[in-house]
């Protein structure tokens, strides 16, 4: 074997360890990860965390009840604010609009969906709590919702615009309106990723902690409804997570494996509808 | 010069009886849709040049020509479906029982003028709910069971899916789906049928089965047919008319057009000189 194969070779190898060692470290991470988040929270994950209030300061015990009765109001808030208008918006785009609309539109989605959170927060705050000189769940699914807008609505987009257009032309050829079209045919062929893609939207918004902590706050009890400041999982684990105390912690550890369960659940349902085909063949 | 001369002459509205003075006493009752002085555009570009045509009441109307010459343009017009694309323009008048379509309500028109396309297009639904879905959107009171097994009879497709009715349109085989689009056209009743070379993306025993089905739907409504296939327009249409290039070079019956075209530019493209 003549040297310069012999580099060649090694060249090869190497590069393929690289790549390979790389790859292992992405993947890995989210296993150090949910390791982490089982060796230092699963302890606190009992009957108490799911249905007690936080333990005042000094005791332990306790439980986070609140915050995931509050996480799940927000996500809902957030849902039915984000959803609706990222859907009705992605039909215009892909359905009504000329190629310039649809551009600009798209491009400020795409802006929209790369601000960073703390920014979205600050807004939020500015337009939905200074104003009412009050910090509430309403201003937090709201704030929340915003994100949720340029998710839903770029990929409902996709998935609206892989319709074939045949079949347009075969609602219409038969006296199908325009809307009728839409409703009866179109969105029921593209239901699958357009129902993913909420699922999605709601899984990225829902660890979101920066918009929270300039509108829903925290609420070490019971929020006392929707105007009123409410605890959610997320800014649980921000401000346990930074407190002195040792119990505190583990229950921060604890509520982050409850939010990543949730969302690998959610992404895993996501993946599941999708693989069942969309149903049209193209 | 001859030819062109020629060709202006044998371009006549009235297809059946094209010849000399009887022409005149050909009753517009016979046209079902009469199309005349149509120029199309898409953009800039011109794809129709001053057509004019009649479409005979129950009868099969075949259009052929060459790739591009303008066929599925002229017969996308008959149901305004050419509006679907953005620039595009026409202009001239098409008229339906006596009416221009250009000045009614689209979605009505297409009650009334039904298509088939080229390719196969169920919707993602069950075979049944696809024959009803043009009676549901009309708000029809009819017995959907009823009007859905017809118009299956109609398309000769009953027998081989009367047992599964509810399941996918796409579980059918291509034959059979595009049977079905021409069930769920027939199932609003329409007056006139547009098909866009219904049979190109079937095999030859599945287009046979159309073919024989379109001869036998004339009874029920007026067939205007684009096809690429000479054997085929011959074997079952009653007049054909050749485009060349957006324009029609000769319209007349069926037989008389491929035995004894009066334009060698028609005789060129039957016999396989080009096209």
């Amino acid at each position: 074997m003549n040297p310069r194969l012999r580099w060649r070779k090694f060249v090869s190898n190497f590069m393929l360890t690289m790549t390979g060692l790389c790859a292992i470290v992405a993947v890995s991470v989210l296993f150090f990860i949910l390791g982490y988040l089982v060796y230092y929270g699963g302890t606190s994950i009992n009957w108490n965390f799911f249905t007690k209030l936080p333990a005042p300061v000094g005791e332990t015990g306790g439980g986070m009840a609140n915050a995931i009765v509050g996480s799940a109001k927000l996500l809902a808030l957030a849902t039915l604010f984000g959803v609706p208008i990222g859907f009705l918006g992605a039909i215009y785009l892909a359905e009504f609009s000329g190629s310039k609309v649809a551009f600009v539109v798209r491009y400020a989605a795409d802006l929209l969906n790369g601000a960073p959170s703390i920014v979205i927060g600050i807004f939020a705050f500015s337009i939905a709590v200074h104003p009412f000189k009050q910090f509430s769940t309403l201003a937090g699914g709201f704030a929340l919702g915003i994100m949720m807008i340029p998710i839903t609505l770029r990929s409902t987009e996709e998935f609206l615009l892989a319709v074939p257009r045949t079949l347009r032309e075969g609602a219409m050829a038969l006296g199908a309106s325009k809307w009728k079209t839409i409703a009866t045919v179109i969105v029921p062929a593209a239901y699958r990723g357009i129902l993913t893609a909420i699922l999605l939207a709601f899984a990225r918004v829902a660890g979101e902690t920066a918009p929270l902590l300039f509108t829903a706050l925290g609420n070490r009890y019971w929020s006392r409804g929707w105007t009123e400041p409410t605890a959610s999982l997320p800014v649980m684990i921000y401000n346990y997570g930074l407190s002195p105390y040792e119990d505190w912690h583990r229950q921060a550890w604890a509520a982050g494996l409850v939010l990543l369960a949730l969302i690998l659940v959610i992404n895993i349902v996501a993946r599941a509808i999708l693989s069942r085909g969309i149903s049209v063949p193209r | 010069m001859n030819a062109f001369v020629r060709s202006a002459v044998s371009v006549n509205i009235t297809p059946p009886v094209t010849t000399g003075a009887s022409r005149e006493t050909a009753a517009p009752a016979d046209m079902r849709m009469t199309i005349s002085k149509v120029n199309f555009w898409y953009g800039a570009k011109q794809t129709l040049f001053d057509i004019n045509l009649g479409i005979a009441t129950s009868k099969v109307t075949a259009l052929i020509g060459p790739s591009g010459c303008g066929k599925s343009t002229l017969l996308r017009t008959l149901d305004r479906m050419h509006e679907t694309v953005r620039h595009s323009r026409l202009e001239g008048e098409i008229l339906l029982d006596g009416k221009n379509i250009l000045d009614q309500d689209v979605t009505q028109l297409r009650r009334r003028v039904g298509m088939v396309f080229q390719r196969p297009n169920p919707f993602p639904k069950s075979i049944f709910e696809n024959v009803a879905y043009g009676l549901r959107i009309n708000g029809s009171k009819v017995p959907m069971g009823e009007a859905v097994e017809k118009s299956l009879r109609h398309a000769a497709l009953w027998d081989e899916v009367k047992d599964h009715l509810h399941k996918s349109a796409y579980e059918l085989s291509g034959g059979q789906q595009q049977r079905l689009c021409i069930a769920r056209a027939l199932a609003v009743e329409p007056e006139v049928l547009l098909l866009d070379e219904p049979c190109s993306a079937l095999d030859p025993i599945s287009t046979a089965k159309i073919e024989e089905l379109l001869v036998q739907l004339k009874d029920l409504c007026t067939i205007v047919t684009v096809t690429h296939n000479m054997q085929q327009a011959a074997r079952i249409s009653d007049f054909t008319a050749f485009l060349l290039n957006g324009q029609v070079i000769e319209f007349s019956p069926t037989p008389q057009l491929f035995t004894k075209p009066t334009d060698p530019r028609t005789e060129a493209y039957i016999t396989g000189r080009f096209g």
